[in-house]
């Protein structure tokens, strides 16, 4: 087990509770968070799929992006310099998935955008935040008043009974369909909610006051459908989900379309659209709209039952030659009850169903390119 | 009558003539979660002590598993490749992983007994 010092970690307004829960801590993102409670990593995961389950991501950025303008629609333009994706076109209360991109087209960070009437909030990830935050001041402050909301929790509920737990204390829960986002009360706590999350399943994500968190988190809780989940199942939950993971699938070497987000950059960001370009790197990320990229984004599946974790280099053959790629996130599929993997690939062996070998301990072992997600998604649309 | 045997990287070893099984602990399992793959060394496959001889998978993440002496494997747990999840049930019953022939008795001096053991992992 790593040793790690545990007063230069920061802790989330959750941490109590997940001591009494019996949370294995371990440092992520400079917090100190539970990476698995007592039943484990297999039955969160299973738990999650099944039922629901309630996880702390409050070490993920929250913030507000203020028209100075008051007018909302000058914040979306605003951040269009930052992000290949549509953001005038997110309604009021509605959310969508973006990246912020670099001179070079690489990603800097991924994130969520949703429109709450007066102004656009944000959620971005716990190792980024700060750099976000500067970026955004540093691009966007002619035009708005950037806010970090620091006191703020975020708690995802995901699963199948998501809805009906949540419906107990927010009785516009179930009303809202995938990627609605809005303030609402929840047990009469002033929160954010969305209808999203990052585990494939039906769910919200709740954006809550820092004092009002435990108590709210111990309410859910209390619900007998409901189990904590730790870091450790949120990371295979996605992966099956076949979605990113920033700094492992997507990061400052990869563009959306090598990423295969293509379904993330709206037409009118791309040649020929009304508002094409003029974001960070747009030659590069529309000449490989255009032209195409020379590698992808792929999900793979193993033939045999050992994981191919992230790291292992690809082959074309099950002998000699040079690595045609690499695994960027892999493991075990829970749900699955078998290995699933994701990495970059040339585009010419990125078909689905073309077979590579992945080396693990010196052996090739034997994969397919395979469609993600690998486990069907249960969104509410 | 067989003698258990640990080492400090949390195998046991259960000693029958010129013959020891080897498995993870208990202890071991615990730390590791919930088991999802095995590899086993080779039937006939000569290890030195220390050498990487199998490997054990969680969800998170692959440890090595080193042979604790040295020795030719004899037999492999081929119930772990169907059933890794024994490792976590049975880890010091029906979870061993392997049997190798003692090359080197003396390299079982430095081997823990169980109350050593205990006081190693409390």
């Amino acid at each position: 087990m790593l040793a790690h010092d545990q007063d230069s970690l920061k802790r989330t307004p959750l941490y109590d509770l997940h001591m009494s829960l019996g949370g294995k801590m371990v440092p992520f993102a400079g917090y100190d968070m539970p990476v698995q409670y007592p039943a484990g990593v297999l039955k969160e995961h299973v738990h999650t799929r099944t039922k629901a389950g309630l996880f702390d991501v409050s070490h993920m950025g929250q913030l507000a992006l203020r028209p100075k303008s008051g007018n909302v629609e000058d914040a979306a333009r605003a951040l269009e310099r930052l992000v290949p994706q549509d953001i005038v076109a997110i309604a009021a209360g509605r959310q969508r998935y973006a990246q912020f991109t670099n001179d070079d087209g690489g990603i800097l960070d991924d994130l969520m955008v949703a429109n709450f009437g007066d102004h656009l909030f944000l959620v971005v990830n716990a190792a980024c935040k700060a750099e976000d935050e500067a970026h955004l001041r540093g691009n966007l402050s002619d035009a708005c008043v950037i806010e970090q909301l620091a006191d703020r929790a975020l708690i995802a509920l995901q699963g199948p009974k998501a809805e009906a737990v949540l419906a107990k204390f927010c009785a516009d829960a179930p009303a809202m369909k995938f990627m609605d986002a809005g303030p609402h009360e929840v047990a009469g706590i002033k929160c954010f909610v969305s209808r999203s999350g990052y585990t494939g399943e039906d769910g919200f994500e709740i954006s809550v006051p820092s004092g009002d968190a435990e108590r709210l988190a111990k309410m859910l809780l209390e619900n007998s459908d409901v189990l904590p989940i730790g870091l450790g199942a949120r990371d295979s939950l996605r992966l099956e989900a076949g979605l990113c993971l920033y700094g492992h699938d997507i990061d400052t070497s990869t563009t959306p379309v090598e990423a295969a987000l293509e379904w993330s950059v709206q037409k009118s960001r791309r040649t020929g659209g009304t508002r094409a370009g003029g974001f960070p790197g747009a030659a590069k990320i529309l000449a490989h709209f255009d032209g195409g990229a020379s590698r992808r984004r792929v999900g793979l599946r193993a033939e045999g039952r050992a994981p191919v974790r992230e790291g292992a280099l690809l082959f074309a053959n099950d002998a000699g030659g040079e690595p045609i790629g690499q695994v960027t996130s892999g493991g075990f599929g829970p749900s699955l009850s078998a290995p699933v993997a994701m990495g970059y690939v040339p585009t010419a062996s990125s078909a689905l169903g073309t077979k590579l070998f992945a080396e693990v301990r010196g052996q090739r072992l034997p994969l397919q390119v395979a469609a993600m997600p690998f486990v069907k998604n249960t969104y509410k649309r | 009558m067989t003698t258990t045997l640990y080492t400090s990287d949390h195998e046991w070893l259960a000693i029958d003539g010129d013959v020891a099984t080897v498995g993870i602990t208990d202890y071991a399992q615990q730390q590791l979660g919930d088991v999802v793959f095995v590899e086993l060394p080779k039937v006939g496959r000569s290890l030195k002590k220390a050498e990487a001889a199998a490997v054990v998978e969680s969800v998170k993440a692959a440890s090595d598993v080193y042979a604790p002496i040295s020795g030719e494997v004899l037999e492999a747990n081929a119930e772990l490749a169907s059933e890794p999840a024994l490792v976590n049930s049975d880890a010091q019953g029906k979870a061993w992983f392997f049997k190798i022939r003692i090359a080197d008795r003396s390299e079982l001096g430095g081997l823990m007994d169980e109350a050593a053991y205990k006081a190693h992992t409390a």
